[in-house]
């Protein structure tokens, strides 16, 4: 079967409750998810404190395609094609690094382009007179996306000439990434402590399915956050609780907790769990913050903001956050069965150095290739992609907590047990890769 | 710079360090380790600390007997097929002496393979033991692994490079 001209076909494929196993397994779905939902919606690209100074880089991917977030001269961010105009090599190879002179120069042939993109030196250059390079899309440098959104330091980034606006798509989702920033005394956030790259063997929907899934801590990760509970049950009364202890046992935390958690639905798939409290609502008070919270903010505005602990936020496709603990999760998909995380953690300005060692520790413990509540997780997702090779039951559910009326009113508070969030994912899959019906 | 140090008992400790892991006897293995002891695997290269940075591991002793008691655990569900793996050590130096001749530091280069079924990872790099010697009893105070690839993107490693 195609999927590639057959629209009906594709939203067939989503049900109300329930979503057909060919969305993790098919690699012509794949191909067109790169094609249509992760071109035609704002893809998160990076950080810029990765890029404080003119001419500083990062490269990575959106959608399979090779970018670059640099710096220009003016201080704005911009994102370009890693792509040199000339043959196509990359230009730059490194992760992250500093244009020379402010000049990305090609290292095949050397044309050199200014940090907007454009042609500033052709080796040899005559060669091209009364040639037809002048008019060909050649000659006007590196492709610049046109469609790029700095929010607060979160740059967001739509490959596609058309599609929704960027406060049309996330919304009032933002709200959690206003609540991460302004957690910072000063107001700003600076990516700190590395970033952590972990390989899934899974489809990369169940890793976004997961991050709003409640109903899994207790049974995944009963091995780590259980026998961390354990281990810490026989200590005397009084003893202080190492971090690790604190960031651990929450996990399993009973249904009663996850549910009551709460998770607040928006639409194009974005959510966030922990609407009235969370895993990170009792974490020990850290030193002189609070007071720098509050002679920033004032003490009631600063009680909101340190009073608001979600869990995690989706942003539709391709990133989570934990605002609560500055940390984030990429999500960069490489086949159907291929899965690129990337954890990466905050400093928050001008706030103690303690909670860089917290969120610090938390994606070593939870995130990390070596982590063992990520080595359940992950088991549980490989475990998924090969148990839907089974054929006598294509559909996988969603039922929990369905009600008709989100059909016609999805956006709000749900019990944080629903999988709600999933269905919400799943109705803005369908309309990105199909089209409304 | 060797004073004081019995070169041949260092270099048993680093051959019996792994041998525990590879023969997964974790309880043995946890107590070469002293109280205060670290396992450090950095996620970048020239780290200076764990604290302020990310690492693959960084675990004090309560943390090393989370994943040791979680190993024996029926519902590790990603060790129901159970990983091995397999340390091959270079012939280890004594590469410094600290804290005034009281610690050793020797300095292995290793390959490490874990295999799980069908899946195999190969790890390479160098591990360095700071050794102290505790009521007459070799001990490790620090595990550090620096991996050749402490950078690239990896898969889960669920034992003890």
């Amino acid at each position: 079967m195609s999927y590639r001209d057959d629209p009906a076909a594709i939203r067939a494929l989503v049900r109300e409750d329930a979503v057909h196993r060919d969305v993790y397994r098919s690699q012509e779905l794949f191909d067109l998810e790169m094609e249509r939902l992760w071109r035609d919606t704002w893809i998160y690209v990076g950080h810029d404190s990765q890029v404080p100074q003119p001419g500083d880089y990062y490269s990575t991917e959106i959608a399979r395609q090779p970018v670059i977030l640099l710096r220009d001269e003016a201080g704005t961010v911009r994102v370009l094609m890693n792509r040199c105009a000339h043959k196509g090599a990359r230009l730059v190879s490194a992760v992250s690094g500093h244009c020379e002179q402010n000049l990305l120069r090609c290292p095949y042939h050397g044309w050199t382009y200014r940090l907007d993109g454009s042609i500033r030196t052709i080796p040899m250059k005559g060669g091209y007179e009364g040639t037809g390079l002048a008019d060909s899309p050649n000659a006007r440098g590196i492709v610049t996306l046109p469609h790029v959104a700095n929010y607060r330091g979160f740059v967001f980034a739509r490959l596609s000439a058309t599609g929704p606006s960027f406060e049309d798509y996330f919304g009032a989702s933002l709200s959690s990434i206003d609540n991460m920033v302004e957690r910072a005394p000063e107001g700003r956030l600076e990516v700190a402590g590395g970033v952590l790259r972990y390989l899934h063997d899974c489809n990369w929907k169940m890793f976004i399915e997961n991050l709003n899934d409640t109903m899994h801590p207790m049974v995944a990760h009963e091995s780590a956050a259980g026998t961390a509970k354990k281990l810490w049950a026989g200590k005397p009364e009084g003893t202080p609780q190492p971090m690790a202890i604190e960031q651990f046992l929450p996990f399993v935390n009973g249904y009663q907790f996850f549910d009551q958690m709460g998770v607040h639905i928006y639409e194009n798939g974005h959510s966030y769990t922990g609407v009235n409290f969370s895993i990170h609502s009792n974490y020990a008070a850290v030193g002189e913050y609070e007071l720098l919270m509050e002679r920033t903010y004032g003490t009631e505005r600063a009680r909101q903001i340190l009073g608001e602990v979600r869990h995690n936020t989706v942003y539709y496709p391709s990133l989570t956050i934990k605002g609560a603990i500055q940390a984030i999760r990429v999500v960069r998909p490489l086949a159907p069965d291929r899965t690129l995380i990337e954890s990466w953690t905050f400093r928050l300005a001008g706030a103690p150095a303690q909670l860089l060692r917290r969120t610090v520790m938390y994606s070593r413990l939870i995130n990390a290739p070596t982590s063992v509540v990520g080595h359940d997780d992950r088991h549980c997702y490989r475990a998924i992609q090969e148990g839907l090779a089974a054929e006598g039951n294509d559909w996988v559910s969603l039922h929990r907590n369905y009600s008709a009326a989100e059909r016609t009113q999805l956006e709000g508070n749900y019990n944080g047990t629903s999988e709600v969030s999933m269905r919400g994912q799943y109705r803005a899959w369908a309309r990105f890769m199909a089209g409304a019906a | 710079m060797s004073a004081g140090a019995d070169l041949e008992a260092l270099t048993r400790l680093v051959y019996h360090e792994a041998q525990l892991v590879d023969e997964k006897r974790f309880d043995e293995w946890y107590e070469l380790f002293t109280d205060d002891a670290y396992y450090w695997m950095p996620l970048t290269r020239n780290q200076p600390d764990g604290e302020n940075h990310t690492s693959l591991f960084y675990e004090d002793k309560l943390l090393l007997r989370v994943r040791i008691e979680r190993l024996k655990n029926p519902r590790s569900f990603s060790q129901h097929q159970p990983s091995f793996c397999q340390h091959v050590l270079q012939s280890p130096a004594l590469e410094s002496v600290m804290a005034d001749g009281a610690c050793w530091v020797m300095r292995t280069p290793f390959v490490y393979v874990e295999s799980q079924l069908d899946q195999q990872l190969v790890l390479a790099g160098i591990a360095r033991l700071h050794v102290v010697s505790l009521e007459g009893r070799l001990r490790i105070r620090l595990k550090k692994v620096e991996l050749v690839n402490c950078d690239a993107a990896l898969p889960s490693i669920q034992l003890f490079p």
